[in-house]
């Protein structure tokens, strides 16, 4: 390998980014804008989950209740019902995602034996949305189980021996609302690096063909490798830069906490854009149209880093098989280092599992990738 | 293309014998060499030898193989049977170890356009491992001649057809190359801007760099030191292009006329007639036999109303050399 050719394909690569300010402008406020759309619509669908009420007994007790879940912020109420059957009804409408059903006798219940079963119903289509409403719905009832022991108290001198009205008490303690957005964020940012890292090395060896540069850059003495690393390398540069912006929206702008140390976020961010920068170049060499190349990196980045890294579908909720096609999918490991990284502060040897995970794919695809370029026409 | 310019082809030949002995001789030897692309056969059992100091020109009609066989030397297209040797590699074993020593101009201008004159210079130094100052020495020198050194900041894209294919020449010449392949170097490329080419070409071969080019004009044809004539994948022909015409049968006629599309009329098919070939206003027409032909052509072009200014014997131009060639091979 001839380091001097290296450079002047780098350098060369980098002049021809620097004057497509289009493109440079798509490659760096892509991730942003990305960011800002995915990490807003993991809290807008969070704060409103549209619910179904069916007060039965219509007191001021009751509607106390309901307006706990209202006031809470994470409900909203879309539907008011009048029979038991008709929650199934809106359900299947999609016009709410939750129910709650208040029994006929709830406050005299709740008067008598200082407690009382409230009902929620959860559409569980959608596990995430699921959970992450279960949670709220713990704490609306937290919230009405505090305002009744005060009440009680008042009224009778004593605390209640039997405390709130509903099970799950321990979740009152828990802040469902951040800690969801707070799990979901970092998978967003491993989810956009995989997209926009594979985009943007998807033209590389295209533009090359299309332009019809190829042609006299094969008949030099440039070897393949030096062409993969000289073009790679820019590209590397603004990955990182990608990813800085994208951290840096996560922990300024959404405010995920991060507890872990910056060395290991960007060694394994590093590790991480080698492999999905690695695989727009294969797709690059084996593709000689620019859209052609550039759609099936969508293709084969989208649906699987969407669905398969468990950043928004938990893997241990998955059947087995499915499990363990997700050991391909190389955003899984990210998404589990950063959450990691960001919520519990862990370090490199911590997160050993995922990181030999994404070293192996590392290692394979710049394999790949430095056997796939032939100084070759045909 | 008039027989004007014919004597443009003979100095060539006397310089071809001047340059012969400096330097080691560097050949390319092309021997058996074949490419279908599936059912085609491009190029078919292609066989020649071209020497230091020799501009090799390979000349045909549109998809004749030329591009094909301009790949093949290059390195960058593998040939399905056959052998290369550049310079005693065999480029079909060792394609990258014969790259050191080769430049190949593509067909299609293949300089970065959103790269200036100046970085693509740069860009192809460096994949050479040029000297920063032989560089900049070589850089100036072909700038200079070839009219490009106050351009040297303005993208590639932005130059005219003939600029650029010059700046394809300086890309290709920033190191020291042995061997030179040229694919159409010079088409969309005005006169004067061939005619600076051309100089630079002449320039390397006293300097013992062996020169293979494909051309479209038969002009250029003239002055190369050899020809190869391509049809279907195939030579037909190769040799100097003196000793072409000497194989031309018969004797060549100019005919002036008002009319030389109805003159080709009357006298496509009559005997003794073996080709009629329109140049512009005149018409090229072959004989076997000019004193028994002349007469006869006089009368019938009278018969027919066609109208004549003159009829005189010329030295054939290498354009007529080919279509009385391909011609013949056609009829063949
Ligand atoms: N990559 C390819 N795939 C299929 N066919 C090809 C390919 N390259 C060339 N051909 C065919 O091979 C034949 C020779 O083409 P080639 O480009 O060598 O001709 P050429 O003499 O350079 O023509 P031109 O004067 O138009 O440049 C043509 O019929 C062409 O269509
Ligand atoms: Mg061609």
């Amino acid at each position: 390998m001839n380091l001097r050719r290296l450079f002047a394909l780098a350098y060369k690569e980098t002049l021809q980014i620097w004057r497509d300010p289009r493109s440079l402008a798509i490659a760096l406020l892509m991730p942003l804008m990305q960011m800002a759309i995915l990490g807003y619509g993991v809290s807008l669908d969070i704060k409103h989950v549209p619910l179904c009420v069916y007060d039965q007994e219509n007191s001021q007790q009751s509607r106390g209740l309901v307006q706990d879940f209202v006031s809470s912020g994470w409900f909203s109420i879309s539907r008011r019902l009048e029979r038991e059957a008709d929650i199934r009804d809106a359900m299947d409408r999609g016009s709410c995602n939750a129910a709650i059903v208040v029994p006929v006798n709830f406050s005299r219940t709740l008067a008598m034996n200082g407690t009382a079963p409230v009902q929620a119903i959860f559409d569980a289509t959608d596990v995430n949305t699921t959970n992450i409403a279960l949670g709220y719905a713990q704490g609306a009832m937290a919230q009405a189980s505090r305002e009744f022991v005060t009440g009680w108290a008042a009224a009778h001198g004593t605390q209640p021996s039997l405390v709130g009205q509903i099970n799950l008490e321990p979740n009152t303690w828990f802040n469902e609302t951040l800690d969801s957005r707070n799990f979901i964020i970092p998978g967003v940012v491993a989810v956009i690096l995989a997209l926009v890292g594979a985009q943007l090395t998807s033209l590389t060896i295209s533009r090359e063909w299309e332009r019809g540069t190829m042609e006299q850059l094969i008949s030099t003495p440039v070897t393949a490798l030096e062409v993969m690393l000289g073009k790679l390398t820019p590209y590397f540069m603004i990955g990182l830069i990608d990813a800085g912006f994208c951290l840096a929206v996560a922990i300024f702008w959404f405010h995920v906490p991060f507890r872990g140390n910056v060395i290991t976020l960007f060694t394994t961010t590093m590790l991480f854009l080698i492999v999905v920068l690695g695989i727009g170049y294969l797709i690059s060499v084996r593709i000689r149209s620019q859209l052609g190349a550039s759609q099936v990196a969508l293709l084969v980045t989208m649906l699987p880093t969407n669905l398969l890294s468990g950043y928004t579908f938990p893997i241990d909720q998955m059947p087995a098989a499915i499990q363990a096609l997700t050991l391909v999918v190389y955003a899984r490991y990210y998404v589990t280092i950063l959450r990691g990284v960001f919520l519990k502060g862990s370090s490199l040897t911590d997160l050993w599992m995922p990181i030999v995970g994404l070293s192996v794919y590392a290692l394979l695809i710049i394999w790949l990738a430095a056997r796939a370029f032939h100084k070759r026409i045909n | 293309m008039t027989s004007g310019e014919i004597t443009v082809g003979n100095p060539v030949r006397t310089d071809v014998d001047k340059t012969s002995a400096p330097s080691a001789p560097v050949t390319v030897r092309a021997h058996g060499l074949s490419k279908s692309f599936g059912a085609l056969k491009a190029v078919n059992n292609v066989d020649f030898t071209v020497t230091a100091g020799e501009i090799f020109g390979l000349v045909g009609p549109d998809g004749a193989g030329k591009t094909t066989i301009m790949r093949m030397l290059a390195g960058v297209l593998s040939a399905d049977t056959g052998d290369i040797e550049v310079d005693g590699v065999d480029v079909t074993a060792d394609p990258e170890q014969a790259k050191l020593h080769l430049s190949y101009m593509p067909q299609r201008f293949g300089l970065y356009e959103d790269l200036t004159v100046a970085e693509n210079i740069f860009f192809y130094g460096e994949l050479f491992s040029v000297s920063r100052t032989d560089r900049l020495v070589r850089s100036q020198a072909l700038l200079k001649a070839a009219g490009l050194a106050d351009f040297q900041k303005r993208l590639a894209g932005q130059l005219s057809g003939g600029m650029k294919q010059k700046l394809g020449l300086i890309c290709a010449l920033i190191h020291t190359p042995r061997v030179l392949l040229l694919d159409e170097p010079t088409t969309g490329v005005d006169p004067v801007s061939r005619r600076e080419f051309w100089g630079i070409l002449y320039n390397l071969r006293e300097s013992g760099v062996t020169i293979i080019l494909s051309t479209a004009y038969m002009d250029e044809a003239e002055r190369c030191s050899r020809l190869a004539l391509l049809h279907a994948g195939e030579i037909r022909y190769c040799d100097t292009p003196a000793r072409l015409k000497a194989t031309m049968p018969g004797v060549l006629l100019a005919i002036i006329s008002s009319n030389p599309r109805a003159l080709r009329e009357a006298l496509t098919g009559q005997t003794g007639i073996l080709g009629v070939l329109l140049m512009g206003d005149r018409v090229h027409v072959r004989v076997d036999d000019p004193a028994q032909r002349i007469p006869e052509i006089r009368a019938s072009l009278a018969n027919h109303h066609v109208e004549i200014t003159s009829i005189e014997q010329v030295v054939p131009g290498i354009e007529d050399v080919f279509v009385a060639l391909l011609g013949s091979e056609e009829t063949a």
